[in-house]
């Protein structure tokens, strides 16, 4: 299996970051190295074995949802790249 | 005053606790020689005003029966730490303040240890070199222009090169091990649950440990008792009982059972290895534990495992880095176009080459093939483990498949960079714990490391069995300081 040109354009739009055409062909190369050493796993008969999806294999718990943090409203806008005092700015979404 | 940054966390504890040394003494001392070692590039935030003020302050009250009492420390720069920036070596945080206090430092701070600063890493802690980080590669104090490992590796060489007493770092397929085991210092990757994730900067939740990073067996084992502990804030923090490892630390490992993995023993490991493997199995076999031959057979899996399970979690988790709340934002035509220019300019090569790993992964019809296959493989590699846990106490391996190498050396070859974690991901796969202590040094006078990995919440024995070997071992590190003018 390889990964071509079109597919990382693919990922790339999948993941939100995008790449020029100079960085996507780097990008084939690197992959295709990277998925022929993860081919490894097919050698592998795996129909009867159940996924690990946790290690933990502990239920979740419930806490009561009680306010922790209080007034720090003002230090969280700080932290963003653009603000009008009480919210986040984005570029226009809505014509 | 100079001697006062070569003891250990251990004598500097007991110091203050004498009254032999105060707090600010301790604090000032470590700060004067990181300003003489920032040739290192170990620090990305110093915070060593705040550290003075907060020194003094301790010593006009001090409270001598916290474990750390007046100890200055710096920490990897993946914990959060409130009101002092956190960038996780990325661009994409290069401005970030935290509002809250990771779980893990907010237990150290309450034993009456003081912040240094933050220490280097790889981005998002993705690198083995420390080569990954937006600020710079971290020279290993051991030699010059050699990497210290990562991706803890501001931590491994503001330890090795004694910056500060004792720090912690996070180890996801090695971060802390291999570090440990390029700068000749001990690191424990603790059981998956054993210490809290809140405030950690993510990359794969599901194989993610903070744990310490010291310069002996004990200082790491009284780390390890102040970190641990139980927490609501992560739903997969455990609670079981934690001992007193510090307390409970004893040589006395006779009649324990160490097994030695087969499948360890790689193609083109150098001799220079397998050498130091025979000499730590003599070792523990002179403490008088039993050596008994076990089958992982399902090890040269864990690497092509691990590299569909991480990737495929940082993928979800770096999502959130989007231009809007925090951090980096890049100018763009429109929302979408804002996204991918910020993520494109904010993140660097191999955070994005993760992403992209992981997006594909998870992506529509390629799911089951990839993602669904490595959960089923990560299952063998527990279930070996489990198998080899009815035979055996601990397991005895290298720690890396070479010693530290040059900076840029395996910069253009993802595959090679990878390869260094052989040894170390499996224990992450199968959320045991792992400790690196440092055993002897290659032909080119480079430290060695060797892991013993532990039954999940085992740490005690673990910790036993290298503070037992440490003591045989006997090792020098070999640092001639070559960066002080």
């Amino acid at each position: 299996m390889s990964i071509d040109l079109k597919t990382i354009k693919h990922i790339s739009k999948l993941s939100r970051i995008s790449v020029d055409e100079q960085r996507a062909k780097k990008l084939v190369g690197d992959l295709n190295s990277i998925f022929d050493f993860i081919e490894k796993l097919n050698e592998l008969k795996t129909e009867n074995v159940k996924p690990l999806t946790s290690i933990a294999e502990t239920t979740l718990k419930l806490r009561s949802d009680e306010v922790q943090s209080r007034n720090i409203r003002e230090q969280i806008i700080k932290n963003s790249p653009q603000d009008n005092e009480d919210y986040f700015v984005v570029p226009k979404v809505i014509e | 005053m100079s001697d006062i940054t070569k003891r250990s966390l251990t004598e500097l504890v007991e110091s203050i606790k004498n009254k032999k040394l105060s707090s600010s003494e301790v604090t000032k001392a470590f700060i004067e020689r990181s300003e003489k070692s920032r040739v290192l590039n170990a620090f990305i935030t110093e915070d060593f005003t705040s550290a003075l003020d907060k020194a003094k302050k301790f010593d006009q009250k001090p409270n001598l029966n916290l474990k750390l009492p007046g100890i200055p420390m710096a920490v990897k720069d993946l914990f959060c730490t409130k009101n002092v920036k956190t960038t996780a070596g990325s661009k994409i945080l290069n401005n970030f303040v935290p509002t809250y206090e990771s779980t893990v430092t907010e237990n150290i701070w309450s034993e009456g240890a003081i912040l240094l600063g933050k220490l280097n890493c790889d981005e998002f802690a993705m690198g083995s070199s420390n080569e990954t980080s937006f600020f710079g590669n971290v020279q290993n104090p051991i030699d010059k222009n050699l990497v210290p490992g990562g991706s803890s590796g501001g931590s491994a060489s503001a330890v090795a090169a004694q910056l500060t007493p004792i720090t912690i770092g996070t180890d996801t397929g090695g971060s802390i091990r291999q570090p440990a085991s390029f700068t000749g210092t001990v690191g424990l990757k603790p059981t998956y649950g054993s210490c809290s994730r809140y405030g950690i900067v993510a990359f794969a939740s599901s194989l993610d440990q903070a744990g310490p990073m010291a310069q002996n067996v004990k200082d790491c084992a009284l780390l390890q008792e102040v970190i641990s502990s139980f927490d609501t804030k992560d739903s997969t923090s455990i609670d079981f009982k934690r001992s007193h490892y510090s307390k409970d630390l004893t040589n006395n490992i006779k009649g324990k059972k160490i097994g030695i993995p087969k499948e360890y023993r790689v193609d083109g490991m150098p001799k220079e290895i397998e050498d130091l493997w025979q000499k730590g199995i003599e070792y523990v076999r002179d403490c008088g534990a039993e050596i008994i031959n076990i089958s992982l057979p399902h090890t040269s899996y864990a690497l092509p495992t691990y590299y569909i399970v991480a990737p495929a979690e940082a993928s979800s988790n770096l999502a959130r880095y989007d231009g809007v709340k925090y951090g980096y934002r890049a100018n763009g035509e429109n929302l979408i176009d804002m996204y991918e220019k910020t993520r494109s300019e904010g993140f660097g090569a191999e955070v994005q080459r993760r992403i992209m790993i992981g997006t594909y992964v998870l992506s529509s019809g390629y799911y089951d093939a990839y993602y669904l296959k490595a959960q089923k493989v990560r299952r063998l590699i527990k279930n070996d483990f489990d198998e080899a846990y009815k035979k055996v106490d601990a397991i005895l391996t290298p720690s890396t498949p070479s010693a530290a190498f040059k900076i840029g050396e395996k910069t253009n070859d993802p595959v090679s960079m990878y390869l260094n974690d052989i040894f170390t991901v499996p224990v992450n796969l199968a959320g045991l714990p792992g400790i690196s202590i440092p055993a002897g040094h290659d032909t080119k006078g480079y430290p060695l490391g060797l892991q013993i990995i532990g039954k999940a919440f085992d740490e005690q024995n673990i910790l036993n069995i290298a503070y037992a070997m440490e003591e045989k071992i006997n090792f020098k590190n070999k640092i001639t300081d070559w960066w002080i003018k």
